[in-house]
């Protein structure tokens, strides 16, 4: 029977969607604007068979998804920015150790405690690896409920296909809103793990999951082996979103909530007559810089929009660099009030003037 | 009667064995072992009744097996 | 005819290494948990977790399937690895700084849940592995290098002391304190480092053993006189004993 559309709120989409994907065992402690992800999987999981624990820290419920990874089964946390940097120590040891994982963190504003407002402060905790040592997380930012159940799906599906930590980069918007979304079958073939998972040495030989590693060349290796795994997870499994490139002479680029906003500012400058488009990257890490790069050779200049004080616009930034040499703006500002449409498109007409006028003249327009 | 097998170069010279022996079976050798110690080894295995007592104080499993 | 009385355990790898200092007991402790792994028949199934500190290089030696841990985290990871294979046998093989310091939260929820997992905590009253600090164990008065002048109790405060703090932990099943100083010793340490496998295998709860040791290396002692240490001041305060068995009490 096919799936009908329910009117669901993210937290619990996402939670939904994990039993969906398989996800064996869920290891959290509670933080707002996510805690319904814990709550419903409290009761969930164990109707199912499945382990849902309570931990006593972050610290700890990151080193449980470390040690429930390793047995090759689908696992779970989810946190929120202060919180989800207490899971640095546990998601460097993963990310050495190729362990896969899903992360949900659902963005709330900082630094510090801030309060729990929608954020977008954590793109740089997400993106560049808050942990020590050389790793990224993989990353994807949904911009809907609907997304958030899809790219729930991807980010187990990634993770285990290439023994990785995923994070599904979501924030307090997202979690706590409700709209109409379907959570259908979970749509990707199941990955084996049997080669190297840590089950017990039944009729084999012994296996062990250690970051520490003493022989400096197969260190070297393994880092290097790591991060050719992005470079096939960017090649492979890039997912973003364009709309009205063609023809633009300015581009927004805005991830997430914001870019959802952003995309109806520009359906309203289009419809005013300005050539804008809007470039939204679902893969945050590893940055799509191609990508973007080839639109910015085609555009006279972007603005990037984000709900802090400048994080992906170091990205757009560095894509670019190389490719052209186009200004880039930037309209942000530190989570606590929530971006408009009427905000973003007033952003963006002023850009708009200011770049292409001054190129072209008021007659391009 | 008793005999054991002792791994030569697996024996860090603790001396915990020649200590527990009741028997005084063990002793210091006089030449150094690959990892640079003077091990242990057995001086007079007519006394040794195989109780495997050096065996289980050797934190280096260096005495690898005991008969009896 | 001569008669095989006794043998590296199984459950100790073929072309094992010990990683450890001349005359330090790790290298008992770790030959009686793999005993106990043979005699209960359970290496095909058991998942060891290491910790961080002289434990961290397990796999060198055990022969089982090894899960390494950040510091303090093991029971953690164990906690993942038995909710996620609850049939699977799981043991944690840590240091004092590990179990009771950084890892003192860790420790003492697992076992307030209850995870059946079995601890094995090495107390040797230091940082063995990075030379020789005061640690949650470091006994007043004893010399480190980080309390030259002996551990006092206004600066550093007071060892802590393991047993007593979890036998009170609702969830564990098996708690003790024992020594390696003297071949009794170690066959009664054997038989507690079964009981505590037991309590999971069983299904009671956590079981726990924590282990006095010597760091004849830190402590610059020989082997010998770090055993009379022992079974002098550090058995005065850390008395050996069972805190708590009710493995014995199932029958």
């Amino acid at each position: 029977m096919k799936k009908q559309k329910e009117l669901l709120k993210g937290n619990y989409a996402i939670a939904q969607a994990s039993i969906e994907a398989g996800c064996k065992s869920y290891f959290g402690y509670p933080i707002t604007p996510q805690s319904e992800i814990g709550e419903y999987l409290s009761t969930k999981m164990p109707e199912l068979g499945r382990a849902y624990v309570a931990a006593e820290s972050e610290v700890a419920a990151i080193s449980m998804v470390l040690g429930a990874g390793a047995t090759g089964e689908k696992v779970m946390t989810s946190s929120s920015s202060c919180a989800v940097a207490l899971m640095q120590e546990g998601l460097s040891f993963i990310a050495g150790d190729e362990i896969p994982c899903v992360l949900v963190s659902v963005m709330r504003a900082g630094p510090g405690l801030g309060y729990i407002y929608p954020s977008q402060g954590d793109y740089y905790q997400a993106t560049k690896g808050g942990g020590n040592g050389d790793y990224k997380l993989v990353t994807y930012a949904p911009a809907s409920v609907q997304e958030c159940i899809d790219l729930t799906y991807k980010s187990f599906y990634v993770s285990q296909k290439y023994r990785t930590p995923v994070c599904l980069l979501a924030d307090g918007m997202l979690g706590q809103m409700m709209e109409p979304a379907v959570i259908g079958e979970y749509p990707y073939p199941e990955v084996d793990q049997s080669s190297w998972a840590i089950t017990g040495a039944k009729e084999r030989e012994v296996r062990h999951i250690a970051s520490i590693e003493r022989d400096q060349q197969t260190l070297k290796n393994r880092v290097e082996k790591i991060f050719e795994k992005y470079n096939h997870i960017l090649e492979n499994e890039n997912i973003f979103e364009k709309y009205e490139i063609e023809g633009a002479k300015l581009v927004i680029t805005a991830f997430g909530s914001i870019a959802r906003i952003a995309k109806a500012a520009v359906k309203m400058a289009r419809k005013n007559g300005l050539k804008v488009g809007l470039f939204r990257p679902i893969l945050l890490n590893p940055f799509p810089e191609k990508i973007v790069a080839e639109i910015a050779q085609k555009v006279d200049g972007i603005l990037d929009v984000e709900l802090n004080c400048g994080q992906m616009l170091n990205d757009i930034k560095a894509s670019i660099a190389s490719a052209a040499t186009i200004p880039v703006e930037f309209y942000g500002r530190p989570a606590g009030v929530m971006m408009t449409v009427e905000e973003i498109y007033k952003q963006i007409e002023a850009a708009y003037r200011k770049l292409v006028e001054k190129k072209y003249g008021t007659a391009c327009i | 009667m008793g005999r054991i097998v002792i791994n030569r170069d697996r024996c860090k010279a603790c001396y915990l064995c020649v200590d527990a022996c009741p028997n005084k079976v063990l002793e210091a050798d006089e030449t150094v072992n690959t990892l640079g110690y003077y091990p242990v080894k057995v001086n007079a295995e007519k006394n040794c009744v195989g109780c495997t007592v050096c065996a289980r104080v050797c934190p280096d499993i260096a005495i690898e097996k005991v008969y009896r | 005819m001569e008669q095989l009385v006794y043998k590296k355990p199984d459950a100790i790898r073929d072309d094992f290494r010990i990683t450890f200092c001349p005359g330090c007991d790790h290298g008992v402790a770790v030959k009686l948990v793999a005993e106990v792994i043979d005699e209960l028949g359970v290496r095909e199934d058991t998942i060891g977790i290491a910790s961080v500190g002289c434990s961290v290089f397990s796999y060198d030696f055990f022969n089982v399937d090894i899960v390494e841990a950040a510091h303090g985290r093991s029971l953690a990871v164990a906690t993942g690895v038995k909710r996620t294979k609850p049939d699977r046998v799981v043991f944690t093989y840590q240091g004092d700084g590990d179990l009771a310091s950084i890892g003192l939260a860790e420790t003492i929820h697992a076992m307030t849940r209850g995870e059946k997992v079995t601890a094995i905590c090495i107390n040797n009253t230091t940082y063995g592995m990075t030379g020789g600090q005061a640690g949650p164990t470091t006994l007043l008065g004893q010399v480190t290098t980080t309390t030259t002048k002996g551990r006092q109790a206004e600066l550093s405060g007071y060892p802590l002391k393991i047993c007593e703090i979890l036998k009170e932990v609702d969830g564990t099943a098996f708690v003790a304190r024992v020594t390696l100083d003297s071949p009794q010793a170690i066959m009664n340490a054997k038989k507690c480092i079964k009981k505590a496998f037991e309590a999971q295998l069983k299904g009671l709860g956590t079981g726990f053993v924590e282990i006095l040791s010597t760091c004849p290396t830190n402590w610059k002692m020989t082997p010998q006189e770090s055993h009379a240490r022992v079974r002098g001041e550090m058995s005065e305060v850390f008395k050996p004993g069972i805190y708590k068995d009710k493995v014995s009490e199932v029958v």
